[in-house]
């Protein structure tokens, strides 16, 4: 096949990121959950990388939760959206960088939806004016925070301090790479790789690297189905398909599962425990648990920030056994302390202390 | 009444994502829901597009339009560019405007969604925020959770969170101009009105079974009820015991 046919077959699945200016929207579920990847996020965005990047006091919750549990209508939420660009044209930013992945393919849905029916867009129009008195543009360039943080892998390795290969065996660290649905699999263009070769989260470990399993359900959804976690009778929804993935995933050996879904994160985290309680399963090496990492506390660890700093001990299933195979340095008395450096009670019952 | 047939048209969801079913089942094979739940995303998309309102109807009041999870990675797989996800996301809409939702186990719960993510939004401006996450509430959140709620401010202070203080950060107290535009977009498009369904629905519901319900809040029978309440009739392996 010549050069030509394969740049026009991939040009589907590239996606054109900005690199700077960035309108910069947070997530409801990883600023409760890992609110130190989104302040990473930030910190590695204006100082380490050097880039504006601008955050509106006023921006709410995308209601993107409320949506897929059908309590907010569709109207609803689009001049809930619509508000978010007002806000980002008041500041004079076009470029959007999205936290949450719900979120990502809520604008994602919106902006299509307004293509295909424009009489959505005007009655959205009139609908925030209406309640607001603010008027919006569409943004120029729309960004998940992975897909920046993936433009800028290759930024990020050139001032690693450490790469993702096992020092105990000289080998590249197995990596599962866990893309959200709702990152490509609704709008593919939207996605680096589409849905078919979603390149984000791979592109990130290889290039700082670590090596990517690719396991038979390595595309399946970890199982939020949003209603299906939130009502506590149906969380067998939620912890079955999640361990569909962790058996499917265990002959593989995994170090380390990465993911750039605030639920997924969460889920695939908090299952392990949950299947470790009822039935004593591990999915680890040596009866360990696998420790579940946001793309940015990744990042964090290669570029050699504290991983205390990143809050990787307020997950369930705790990083040591990661670090130890990194050669990263840690002092677990600095483990639970206040900003101020007084000791704090250590939680019990964590996983893999 | 207008037809069901032609309500689930007015909506744009349903338009995009119903085009023409040739029952490959693509759908039912890549969903997560027909995993575990007796679900076939394949059968509901070739009776919606009958167009017969009786057919509807029993949907609208049944368990099965709940078993979805939203993932819409059916949307990927339709050779034919329907979406299964988007048919039942107009289908779970219609079954609120007309009631129908409370007539089964899964859809009652809307109740709870209603009472916890929504009024989550009204009273803080996010979806979720950990100080409305209860340990008790979610036990498979483990103890890390229940850690992090007894010690909420220390923790976040460290990983530079203004915790429920106004300004920029994460779980910033949303301003009250802002949240009251969220309240104005509630109210014009219509948002408000299909909350107060919910609740209204709920409500006769309650006093039919003849359990208390209270006008705000989780602390009522009828919350408790719909939040916990499992036949256990939903999955494949529920049915062949039966």
């Amino acid at each position: 096949m010549n050069n030509e046919n394969n740049k026009r077959i991939w040009s589907d699945y590239q996606k054109e990121i900005a690199d700077d200016h960035f309108f910069f929207v947070r997530s409801c579920i990883r600023q409760s959950f890992f609110p130190g990847s989104e302040q990473f996020f930030l910190h590695l965005m204006r100082n380490i990388l050097g880039k504006d990047v601008y955050e509106n006091p006023s921006h709410t919750t995308c209601t993107g939760i409320g949506y897929h549990t059908d309590i907010v209508p569709f109207p609803t939420i689009m001049t809930v959206v619509a508000r978010h660009f007002a806000l980002m044209k008041e500041a004079g930013y076009k470029n959007l960088a999205i936290s949450c992945v719900t979120s990502f393919g809520i604008y994602t849905e919106i902006i299509e939806t307004w293509k295909h029916f424009p009489e959505e867009l005007e009655k959205t129009r009139e609908y925030l004016y209406k309640a607001t008195g603010r008027e919006f543009d569409l943004p120029e360039n729309m960004a998940h925070t992975s897909d920046i943080v993936y433009n800028f892998r290759n930024e990020i390795a050139a001032k690693s301090r450490y790469n993702l290969i096992n020092r105990f065996t000289g080998k590249p660290l197995k990596v599962v790479e866990h893309v959200g649905c709702h990152y490509s699999k609704m709008f593919p263009k939207y996605g680096v790789g589409g849905a078919e070769f979603p390149k984000v989260l791979s592109g990130m470990a290889e290039a700082w690297g670590g090596e990517v399993i690719d396991y038979p359900e390595r595309r399946h959804c970890c199982g939020f189905g949003f209603r299906q976690y939130l009502v506590q009778a149906n969380r067998g929804y939620s912890l079955s398909n999640s361990v569909k993935k962790f058996e499917s995933m265990k002959p593989y050996k995994p170090d380390v599962i990465i993911t750039n879904c605030p639920g997924c994160n969460m889920f695939m985290d908090r299952w392990q425990y949950t299947v470790k309680e009822m039935e004593g399963k591990t999915y680890g090496e040596n009866g360990q648990s696998i420790p579940v990492l946001t793309y940015e506390e990744l990042a964090g660890l290669v570029l050699g920030i504290d991983p205390w700093q990143l809050g990787l001990q307020y997950h369930m299933v705790q990083s040591e056994p990661l670090l130890d195979k990194l050669g990263i340095p840690y002092n677990p008395a600095d483990k639970y302390r206040t900003r101020e450096g007084k000791e704090m009670p250590v939680p019990e019952n964590l996983i893999n202390v | 009444m207008e037809r069901l047939y032609n309500q689930l048209l007015e909506d744009v969801r349903f338009r995009e994502g119903m085009n023409a079913c040739m029952n490959c089942g693509v759908c039912t094979a890549i969903c997560p829901a027909a995993e575990f739940y007796n679900y076939d995303p394949r059968k509901i998309v070739n009776e919606v597009q009958k167009k017969d309102d009786e057919t509807i109807e029993v949907l609208l009041k049944s368990d099965t339009i709940w078993y979805c999870g939203e993932c819409m990675s059916c949307k990927t797989r339709c050779p034919r560019g329907n979406t299964p996800g988007l048919i039942i996301m107009a289908l779970r809409t219609l079954s609120q405007k007309t009631g129908y939702f409370t007539e089964t186990e899964k859809g009652r719960q809307q109740f709870a969604i209603k009472r916890t993510i929504g009024e989550n939004i009204f009273n803080y401006g996010y979806c979720v925020a950990a100080y409305a996450v209860n340990p008790d509430m979610h036990p498979e959140q483990g103890p890390i959770w229940r850690y992090i709620i007894d010690h909420s401010k220390e923790i976040y202070e460290r990983l530079g969170v203004k915790y429920d203080e106004l300004g920029e950060g994460p779980l910033r107290k949303i301003p009250e101009d802002a949240k009251e535009e969220l309240r104005n977009i509630f109210e014009v498009t219509g948002g408000t009105d299909f909350m107060e369904e919910i609740e209204k629905h709920s409500k006769n519901k309650a006093k039919e079974l003849g359990i208390q319900i209270s006008e705000t809040g989780i602390r009522n029978e009828y919350f408790t009820k719909v939040y916990t309440e499992n036949s256990n009739r939903h999955t494949l392996n529920d049915q062949e015991e039966l």
